[in-house]
């Protein structure tokens, strides 16, 4: 049971540094390979907060969504929406040049080493249920995972935005045409997306640590939950993390030898036989 | 113009005398990781060496020293340390290589030492064989073994029988592994569990949890200290199994000054063997910390500045012995058998090896003075590297 309980908040952690890929690759078609760099930013502004003004944990949060939901206007105001139309290589180089850029900035401002975060004792420690053993903090975690994507859900399907943001994706000019501002809604959505990858870089550091490698060494994972989850998705991307999170930890625990290549096998056989990804839309475009 | 004429032919009767080199600088080109994931490495590394230039002078045998640092960023690539370690050679016509953060770099420039007949000092890279590999090659950091054996003997000796064993899937980590269930086994321990994880691992979970089930009494950890360590040791704490008695034993790179603060108290009460602390107790270390924290208020001194430090010292102490001479043959005859007091505590060069010889000393984690620190309490004077016996 603590295995799979641990799988599950671990498939969580996943998703939540991942939505915000699935947001800015899946939905908007943008191979944005500097989502890293805005969970770092994310990252550093949660631990300065946290330890140089000393502002509570779950406060520097939304502080985090906003800033990088600001950063990441400014930079699609000036940069990304140049390459909108641009091949997917171009991108991809673009975007990689920025996560240099960051990897850089980072260092010099802070310097090389791990930040420390330091959790409030009332998200540390495991709560006392018989045969259990579950962590306070990946109960959080799994909590506000499930409320994002359920949110995300709800926006994208339900609201007149959602529609907008689905419509212009699909077909540019037609969208102009009807009357939809296709630059704003490009513009929240990259926000959307960059805010997403900040809360998800700053919940990631109490885990995975947080240094200037930050942007580029877990990449892999962003983007094995986003090609399994397949692209356009939110729940896809869920259900990818959950699927990858449990086999991963599950692997490890029986059979600790081989334990780190589970993670890719699922990728594998997922991609051979639905190359779309599990819950992709096919080849749309 | 009479007065110029006289000085130029002092000057010349004068230069006669002195060796001719004497007026060039002595170049010494630090290959280091200064940027990439291993930039603290060479962050710490050229703390030391500068360090040392400054608390002790720019000139010895009559030689001012020049530093030349070239960023072989990542470190774990040998091909780049390789290139820059020849470039170094064949175009600013360096006289000494020096630093290498990581095995992989030492290993690959260790053949162009060999081959130019250019002395090397190795100032962390910590793999056994290195030295072995040019004969032109001193150490002046430490060796994995060395530091491996000491913790497994305490524990042993301290009533701990059964040890769950995790390490890093790399080189170091199958050292440091082979080396810990050698010397453990061989004094009455037993290994009930082991496993090796990969470098880059996000979550511990699994592992942990494995190692609650198994019910050791240590766990015997092996990592590079970074994002990894972090997170094990957090994940010790939370998931109780410090509450359940289990003790974690490590080589001290794990509680190392740099990452020490990051790891946070979870990280107390942690055993581990090492070389070096910053609160070793000993005049020259107050002196070397004093200096340091005056230099760099920002970082705390570590092991690999301390070894950029004692590098330095040894080749201004060699220059002083060779009167200034950089030739490889004469610096390592100087070299061998060289024994000083580190801030570390005494050390030696085996005149054999070439290896570092020094005392390794069994630490826990503890606050003083409310910042987290290698509080030694027990020694083990002059271990040789045990990979070479």
């Amino acid at each position: 049971m603590t295995v799979l309980f641990d799988g599950v908040a671990s498939g969580m952690l996943l998703f939540l540094i991942s939505v915000g890929l699935s947001v800015t690759l899946g939905l908007m078609n943008f191979v944005n390979l500097a989502h890293g760099a805005f969970a770092m930013l994310g990252g550093y502004v949660c631990v300065l907060l946290l330890s140089r003004l000393s502002v509570p944990f779950l406060v520097t949060l939304p502080i985090v969504v906003v800033v990088c939901a600001g950063v990441g206007v400014v930079l699609e105001r000036t940069l990304y929406r140049r390459l909108y139309g641009a091949s997917h290589l171009d991108q991809v180089l673009f975007s990689i040049g920025l996560v240099f850029m960051s990897v850089s900035t980072a260092f010099y401002f802070f310097g090389a080493q791990q930040q420390p975060l330091q959790l409030p004792d009332y998200l540390r420690g495991q709560l006392p249920i018989p045969g259990v053993d579950i962590g306070v903090y990946r109960l959080f975690l799994i909590v506000l995972g499930l409320a994002i994507a359920a949110g995300l859900q709800w926006m994208l399907t339900r609201t007149r935005f959602g529609a907008e943001l689905r419509a212009a994706v699909d077909n540019r000019r037609a969208a102009r045409g009807l009357g939809i501002n296709v630059d704003r809604v490009f513009s929240l959505a990259f926000a959307l997306g960059s805010a997403l990858a900040g809360l998800g870089g700053a919940l990631g550091v109490e885990t995975l640590g947080l240094d200037p490698e930050f942007a580029v060494k877990y990449i892999v994972y962003f983007l094995i939950v986003v090609a399994v989850g397949g692209s356009g998705n939110i729940l896809g991307s869920l259900y990818a993390s959950l699927i990858i999170g449990v086999t991963d930890v599950v692997g490890k625990y029986y059979l600790p030898q081989v334990g780190a290549f589970f993670i890719y096998a699922v990728m594998v056989v997922t991609l051979v036989f639905r190359p779309q990804g599990l819950f992709g839309r096919g080849a749309a475009k | 113009m009479q007065l110029n004429k006289t000085l130029a032919i002092a000057a010349l009767a004068l230069g006669a005398t002195a060796p001719s080199f004497a007026a060039d600088p002595v170049k010494i080109g630090l290959v280091l990781p200064m940027s990439g994931p291993f930039a603290a490495y060479g962050k710490q590394i050229e703390h030391g060496v500068k360090l040392y230039l400054a608390t002790h002078g720019d000139t010895f045998g009559g030689r001012k020293v020049e530093l030349i640092v070239k960023d072989d960023s990542p470190g774990t690539s040998g091909d780049v340390s390789k290139r820059l370690a020849q470039e170094l050679v064949v175009k600013d016509k360096v006289d000494i290589l020096a630093g290498f953060g990581l095995t992989p770099s030492a290993l690959a420039v260790a053949p162009v030492s060999a081959e130019a007949k250019i002395p090397m000092v190795v100032m962390n890279a910590a793999t056994s064989i290195i030295t072995t590999k040019s004969p032109y090659l001193v150490r002046t950091s430490h060796t994995l073994p060395q530091d491996t054996a000491p913790i497994a003997t305490w524990a042993a000796k301290n009533n701990i029988k059964k040890v769950y064993t995790l390490v890093s899937d790399f080189g170091p980590g199958h050292d440091a592994e082979t080396q810990f269930k050698k010397t453990f086994t061989a004094a009455g321990g037993e290994i009930v569990g082991e496993v090796r994880v990969p470098v880059k691992n996000p979550d511990f979970a699994p592992y942990l949890q494995k190692i609650k089930d198994t019910k050791p009494e240590a766990v015997f950890l092996f990592m590079p200290p970074g994002a990894e360590t972090i997170a094990f040791m957090k994940g010790f704490a939370d998931r109780g199994l410090a509450a359940a008695g289990i003790r974690i034993i490590a080589t001290g790179d794990l509680t190392d000054e740099d990452v020490l603060d990051a790891t946070g108290d979870p990280a107390l009460g942690v055993y581990t063997s090492f070389h070096y602390s910053e609160v070793h107790k000993s005049p020259e270390n107050k002196t070397y910390t004093d200096a340091y924290a005056k230099a760099y208020p920002k970082d705390r001194p570590n092991f690999m500045s301390v070894a950029g430090y004692d590098g330095m010292q040894l080749i201004a102490e060699v220059l002083k012995k060779t009167g200034g001479s950089t030739d490889a043959e004469k610096f390592i005859a100087a070299a061998k058998g060289m024994s000083w007091v580190s801030p570390r505590g005494k050390i030696t060069i085996d005149p054999e090896t070439r290896d570092i010889v020094q005392t390794v000393y069994i630490r826990k984690v503890e606050k003083v003075g409310g910042k987290l620190q290698n509080v030694e309490f027990d020694q083990i004077p002059d271990v040789k590297d045990p990979g070479k016996q």
